[in-house]
């Protein structure tokens, strides 16, 4: 029996399908996060005059029209499940299972604003009032759907014939975690054999940068863009927004043995815990951090000990450094001097609402190829972190067990275990 | 499987603050408050004035949130005092947050004043940034993520279990409720705290709803009624959340159960004449639902709010039929919570025995939500 030792069933990872500014599918994406590269280059999708930060890592490369966040994580989403759905041999429309999809909150954005008001014949002051009347034509009617909260995910659950109502979800910047998390609760409860669960956000347009901008959470070392985010340095100044798709197909693993896919590896445990000290910042003693690490770790029946690497959420922040550092020694004590823990953030930047989800399947990539990808950008350490943070090159290790951390804005921590095999 | 009971409901809408203010609503022949002039000429269903003190004691907490999550904070605030856990700091530590919530305000000035300068600008993305980084309050951006309401819920109320905010209109309600359901159904958890808030009360929501043709445009009548003249919503402020647990849960702690959720089925169907009437048929056979009363969560909407008619008369003949939208407005993510705090109140008070909650979405989804007594 595929049964955990709390007698749950087993998930497993049959499909994994990724893209980032490193490029498109896991191929080229583990070739260049373990070479070190970085995707993260000046903006050029819109001009950055009057920013104080001119950098991200946006995907240049994948077209969508109108140009829209909604729009392109629609469709990062949809290419990240095409190659996850494809590797796991399931039917690429008839998907045995539900849809669990985090997506950035969307909004009309400015381009449909002015479309609007240039539609109003509004000479004077430009009020919603304006705006109203314009819409009141029925000429905008497609912009309904592609601004409202749901669509994204309807599409893509349209798609790859996902069943029952999908979810599209926000937990901040531990999104793709918590979608990767309702899909092993709904398989342990028995409710279906998959799950699809992907995390997506490509929304680096100019008013979602300012938002951060203004709360001082972005790097502004645009000099030079490959070097901004530097996760675990001394000299680290904020985050460096990125854009990617991740997508994970996770199976009953008996119902995966039996119809002889292939395991990439196993979900073992998923831990969450709440913060209600700031809207932005960690409690200062780390206690929901600590609860959260040692929350997934327990739900996998594991110890600190069995953990061989840790895929930190690292996202260069002055504030996320520090906590999930002091966090992390909390946990293991001692050993964490000895435990490798990288950033791929300093690669690919922060790819918000997508990064627990991109960050999972580099977190089983690491345990396939037995090789640690880097923390780039190490030249500066800091004191207040001694930790191995796999400095600037990639490293061969054997590793079986994997927790990857993700925190977000709104008191959002949310820590997942995988491996190659269950735990004995 | 475990029995999921509701044990504490935290309602506010136009119809005022409180499980009995919405049930002498529900029963009253009065129509629902609505404000006709403010965004004419679309009608909206106005919040009641509220003492935010009351359940938001730090007047800085209230300064960080808009109104939709200060309505949601609130009606949080009320439910956990329903449900007698208000002050078990432990409890709410351990205690779990499922929220359905879409975004929060714009600063409808500066979009404005933008929108204005754009057309004279001799470079228009440079004035944008320029605007934006000199005119946005940098905390606004907390008060429109969609999990900051979550987030302001653990700040206020200490519910820090751990959170997850479901987005995607009507859906996101019933699948917050379903979701929650299942994992204390299943034993995965024990208790949490349930619902979701909107805040009508906001030129871009309109502006939304109005680009897709959905809004009402004349003075209130109710859903059903608007139907020969082309239908519409009417989109209305209010917040309900609700605290769930096992019924051994709330035994073990002493706390009374108002009405239990027998079971929530949601689902989505390509929309097509029939197939609102099919899928709740189906819903509603697949919950073993025999109603005596049902709260539908009828937009007004043309096609979609006839179609529902159909299969509840079919389904539930001798029922009594309430529309939640003939209460406090359409309320989007907010609208299935509101149902069942209002089902479950209803049978708390003795006056159904069981009841069926629907949630037909203005665009997509379909959902129904039965409750039984306690």
């Amino acid at each position: 029996m595929a049964r955990d030792k709390q007698g749950r069933p087993l998930v497993a990872v049959t499909g994994m399908g990724v893209v980032t500014s490193l490029g498109q599918g896991k191929h080229d994406t583990w070739a260049a996060l373990t070479a070190g590269k970085s995707g993260i280059h000046r903006i050029n999708r819109f001009p950055t005059e009057g920013l104080r930060t001119t950098i991200a890592g946006t995907i240049d490369t994948v077209e969508v029209e109108p140009f829209s966040a909604p729009l392109l994580s629609e469709r990062l989403a949809m290419l990240a499940a095409e190659e996850a759905v494809g590797q796991s041999g399931l039917a690429e429309s008839d998907f045995p299972g539900a849809l669990f999809i985090a997506v950035p909150p969307v909004e009309m954005e400015w381009p449909q604003r002015q479309a609007l008001a240039e539609a109003s014949g509004q000479n004077g002051d430009v009020s919603y009032g304006a705006l109203l009347q314009a819409a009141s034509t029925g000429q905008f009617k497609p912009w309904h759907d592609l601004f409202i909260f749901g669509t994204v995910a309807d599409r893509v659950a349209d798609r790859f014939g996902t069943k029952g109502s999908p979810i599209s979800l926000s937990t901040a910047c531990s999104s793709g975690a918590t979608a990767i998390q309702l899909g092993v609760e709904a398989i342990r409860r028995g409710e279906a054999d998959a799950a699809l669960c992907i995390g997506t956000d490509g929304s680096v347009n100019p008013e979602s940068l300012i938002r951060f901008s203004l709360l001082s959470a972005l790097s502004t070392q645009n000099e030079n863009p490959e070097g901004a985010s530097k996760p675990f340095s001394k000299n680290r100044d904020g985050f460096v927004m990125g854009e990617g798709g991740a997508a994970l197909v996770l199976e009953n693993a008996e119902t995966a043995k039996a119809r002889g896919a292939t395991i990439l590896g196993y979900v073992l445990g998923c831990g969450e815990k709440g913060d209600g000290f700031h809207r932005t910042r960690s409690s200062p003693d780390g206690t929901p951090i600590i609860a959260a690490i040692k929350a997934g770790l327990d739900d996998a029946g594991m110890s600190p000990d069995d953990i061989d690497y840790i895929n930190a959420h690292g996202t260069s922040t002055p504030e996320n450094d520090k906590m999930e550092s002091m966090g992390c020694m909390a946990v293991f004590g001692e050993r964490m001097e000895e435990v490798p823990i990288s950033s791929n953030k300093s690669m690919i930047g922060h790819t918000l609402t997508a990064a627990g989800a991109v960050e999972a399947v580099m977190s089983l990539l690491t345990i396939a190829n037995g090789r640690i990808p880097p923390t780039i950008n190490h030249t500066v350490p800091d004191p207040a972190i001694p930790l191995d943070v796999v400095p600037n090159v990639a490293r061969d290790a054997n590793v079986s067990y994997v927790l990857s951390n993700s925190f977000g804005f709104g008191g959002q921590n949310t820590c997942l275990v995988f491996g190659a095999e269950p735990k004995s | 499987m475990r029995d999921v009971v509701i044990t504490g409901i935290g309602l506010v809408s136009s119809a005022g603050e409180g499980v009995e203010a919405h049930l002498a609503a529900l029963s009253g022949s009065a129509a629902p408050k609505t404000d006709g002039e403010t965004f004419a000429p679309y009608p909206v269903h106005p919040a009641v004035a509220l003492d935010w003190d009351k359940q938001i004691a730090k007047k800085s907490d209230q300064r960080q949130m808009e109104a939709w999550q200060k309505l949601g904070v609130y009606a949080a605030g009320l439910a956990l005092e329903a449900a007698g856990v208000k002050d078990d700091a432990a409890l709410k530590g351990q205690m779990h947050l499922i929220v359905a919530a879409g975004g929060g305000e714009r600063d409808y000035a500066v979009d404005g004043q933008i929108l204005t300068g754009l057309r004279q600008a001799e470079n228009p993305g440079v004035f944008l940034n320029e605007r934006l980084m000199g005119d946005l309050r940098p905390t606004l951006f907390l008060a429109q993520l969609s999990n900051l309401l979550a987030g302001n819920i653990s700040i206020v109320h200490g519910v820090t279990g751990a959170s997850r905010t479901f987005m995607g209109e009507e859906s996101s309600g019933v699948d917050a409720l379903r979701v929650a359901q299942s994992r204390i159904a299943s034993g995965q958890n024990d208790i949490f705290l349930v619902g979701g808030a909107y805040n009508a009360e906001r030129p871009d929501v309109l502006l939304i709803y109005e680009m897709g043709g959905f809004l009402w445009k004349k003075p209130y009548r109710p859903v059903r009624e608007r139907i020969p003249e082309g239908g519409g919503m009417i989109l209305g402020s209010g917040a309900c959340f609700l605290v769930l647990e096992s019924r051994e849960h709330a035994a073990a702690r002493g706390a009374k159960s108002l009405a239990t959720i027998a079971g929530v089925a949601s689902d989505r169907s390509r929309r097509e004449p029939g197939s609102i009437a099919k899928a709740l048929r189906a819903q509603a056979e697949k919950l073993g639902a025999k109603p005596d009363v049902v709260i539908s969560g009828a937009t007004g909407v043309k096609g979609t709010t006839e179609d529902e008619q159909v299969a509840l008369t079919e389904l539930a003949p001798t029922a009594a039929i309430h529309a939640t939208g003939d209460v406090v407005g359409h309320t989007m993510e907010a609208q299935a919570p509101i149902g069942v705090g209002l089902a479950a109140a209803l049978i708390a008070e003795g006056r159904a025995g069981e009841a069926l909650v629907t949630s037909v979405g203005h665009w997509r989804g379909e959902g129904a939500v039965r409750l039984t007594k306690a």
